[in-house]
């Protein structure tokens, strides 16, 4: 079972009068259980990559499914509430809503669901215990360190148990060491249970916690010739291998 | 997603507060400046309002307002007596006299005649001496407010000595004792006003073949007072008014041939723009400084209803608080000047008006705010 699988993916964006292709027939495939490192040079199109596979972002071209679901045949509604029940968020700039606790910031998804308050808060208080975060359920964001504010940011993408983990660039804001535990409490709380990640990164430190690591450079996928004798590396066939030399 | 709203409403501070300073500002000039609007109109015929008793004031066709006073022949008084279903008929002077005061100075006063046997028409309230001491001979009723304003006196230090019980006045060369103090609603003139028969007050008056007013009007039970103003009209050819007709027709005069409702519709309308400048311009601000925020919300799966409906809660909640505070400092200005000369009426319609002002004010900025946020891309959210 794929829990996303993308085929001849664009997407070009109109800057200035000029159309600038961001994503060039993008052929992607991530099996369920699996963590997917997404890396390349900035300006590539990794952010336009995940946007259309978390459904914030209809693609101009080509199809892309989400456990079997193809986002852009659905409608605005059933879309929002496809994102609200199967897709996490973890962003660089973490995201937090800045007037409410940690444990209100890590129960919103849940609230956008519909589940009731105090069950939401509740919810919220034992995700934040399992990424180490209960004595802080009632800090605001800005009293907490980069590091706490992205587990809570984790707590949040995590609460409401969605299938994919969608994450931009999650530790290029934190040092190594927080870094590290931010990754291993991804990989852990996560993967447990039928679920797959996606993780745009530029963070070397971080590669070893990957299942398989996509190449992706000017719009395309390419294929990591170190991961080459891993067993499960997906069919992520590029169009043009090595078009350009990854920088 | 409420409890969401509320809490990014209150979390900034600054913004919060000043979109609740122009609620605040716009809601308060919105209710003051009617309420003074509307106790100066009230002041208008608060005269007719004061007089009280009779049903009906009858008075020559061409007058205008209670001031503007057309005399009758006398001999008007026995013609509406005469008409059926009028259960009494008195005459009363009002006028304005020349009055000098012991120390030389000239002040107007407003002397009202009522009729010397039964002295209908008389001042609301007796603080001092009785109505029925107006049967001494040269007596007059002063105004507190004129007795203690304009009819009063300086001492040597400066300090105000009013005119009391038992004083002299001089009226058009005529002389007056004060026998007694009154409590009368102000009136729109605000000269003092002075009581006293309807005979003496024709003595006091500047020489003239009419003299007589108006004509008060009771109706015999049973008799129906606008009917009864058009008996006398088509009988006397003269004008005839229900208590609340003449008081109509005072304050519509105001209204029409003043300048007093254009000023304060400007100063509302002021108050209007001003409050909707900052609440809107500071809302508008507030909810692009939240810009991410609700794109954070949408990529997670809130719906632009939701959205909608938060923004729209925050706008409702500003304007909630903003429009009380309004009100109450409204409130509480009037409650501070209530001993004062200013006017100052607070009707439960401008709690409405006010309240519709405060609320098109919240419309309007959440609706600008609200279309930024319906056509705000999701994707932004991993822009950083
Ligand atoms: N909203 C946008 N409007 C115009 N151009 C954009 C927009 N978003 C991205 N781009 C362009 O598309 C390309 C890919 O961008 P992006 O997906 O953000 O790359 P990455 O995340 O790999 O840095 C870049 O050239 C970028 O300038
Ligand atoms: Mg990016």
């Amino acid at each position: 079972m794929m829990a996303v699988h993308c085929r001849n993916l664009t997407k070009g964006y109109e800057a200035g009068g000029q159309k600038v292709m961001a994503l060039r027939g993008v052929n992607l495939d991530i099996p369920v259980g699996q963590l997917m490192m997404l890396v390349g040079p900035s300006g590539c199109g990794k952010t336009t990559l995940i946007s259309v596979i978390a459904g914030i972002l209809d693609q101009d071209e080509g199809t892309c499914e989400v456990y079997g679901v193809d986002l852009k045949s659905l409608s605005d509604h059933d879309k929002l509430a496809f994102r609200a029940k199967n897709i996490g968020f973890v962003f660089q700039a973490y995201n937090l809503l800045p007037s409410l606790t940690a444990q209100e910031n890590a129960a919103v998804p849940l609230i956008i669901n519909g589940v009731k308050r105090p069950l939401a808060l509740q919810a919220a208080a034992n995700m934040l215990d399992r990424v180490g975060l209960g004595q802080r359920l009632t800090s605001m964001p800005s009293q907490l360190s980069g590091g706490q504010q992205q587990r809570v940011a984790i707590a949040r993408s995590l609460v409401h148990d969605p299938k994919l983990i969608v994450c931009d660039e999650p530790t290029s804001a934190l040092d190594h060491d927080t870094g590290h535990r931010v990754m291993e409490l991804l990989k852990g709380v996560a993967l447990d249970a039928g679920k797959a990640l996606i993780i745009v990164t530029h963070d070397e430190r971080i590669f070893e916690f990957a299942d398989t690591i996509a190449h992706m450079d000017d719009g395309n996928i390419l294929r990591n010739p170190s991961l080459d004798e891993a067993p499960d590396v997906p069919s992520n066939e590029p169009n043009s291998p090595l078009r350009q030399p990854p920088c | 997603m409420s409890y969401i709203a509320i809490r990014m409403l209150m979390g900034d501070r600054s913004k919060y507060l000043g979109i609740i300073m122009g609620l605040t500002f716009a809601s308060l000039i919105m209710t003051q400046q009617p309420a003074i609007f509307v106790g100066l109109m009230t002041r208008s015929f608060s005269f007719i309002s004061d007089v009280g008793l009779p049903d009906i004031w009858v008075m020559d066709p061409k007058v205008q307002f209670v001031d503007d006073v057309k005399p009758l022949q006398d001999t008007e008084l026995y013609r509406v007596r005469g008409v059926s279903g009028v259960d009494w008929a008195m005459p009363l002077y009002k006028g304005l006299i020349k009055a000098r005061l012991t120390n030389g100075n000239f002040q107007t006063c407003n002397v009202i005649g009522l009729d010397d046997a039964t002295l209908i028409g008389g001042p609301p309230e007796m603080l001092e001496g009785r109505l029925e001491d107006l049967r001494r001979a040269d007596s007059v009723i002063v105004d507190r407010d004129g007795a203690k304003e304009k009819l009063g006196l300086k001492g040597p230090d400066g300090q105000a000595i009013p005119l009391k019980v038992g004083d002299l006045l001089e009226l058009n060369d005529h002389r007056a004792i004060v026998v007694g103090i009154a409590k009368t609603t102000r009136t729109f003139q605000s000269q003092p006003v002075v009581y006293t028969t309807y005979s003496r007050a024709k003595n006091m008056a500047p020489r003239e073949r009419k003299l007589l007013s108006f004509i008060l009007v009771k109706a015999k039970p049973g008799v129906d007072p606008k009917d009864l103003t058009r008996t006398i009209e088509s009988h006397t050819g003269l004008a005839a008014y229900t208590q609340k007709g003449f008081q109509d027709l005072t304050y519509n005069y105001y209204m029409k041939n003043t300048g007093i409702p254009i000023n304060f519709g400007i100063s509302v309308a002021l108050g209007f723009l001003v409050g909707a400048a900052i609440a809107g311009q500071t809302f508008y601000s507030f909810t692009l400084e939240n810009l991410r925020q609700f794109a954070v919300l949408k990529a997670m799966g809130a719906g632009n209803g939701t959205l909608l409906m938060m923004i729209l809660l925050q706008a409702f909640i500003v304007g909630i608080i903003g429009y009380g505070l309004g009100v109450g400092l409204t409130s509480v200005f009037g409650w501070a000047m209530r001993n004062t000369i200013l006017s100052f009426r607070f009707p439960w319609q401008l709690l409405l008006f006010s309240g519709v002002g405060v609320m098109l004010i919240c419309l309007m900025a959440a609706g600008i705010s609200i279309r930024k946020v319906m056509t705000l891309e999701p994707a932004m959210v991993f822009k950083t």
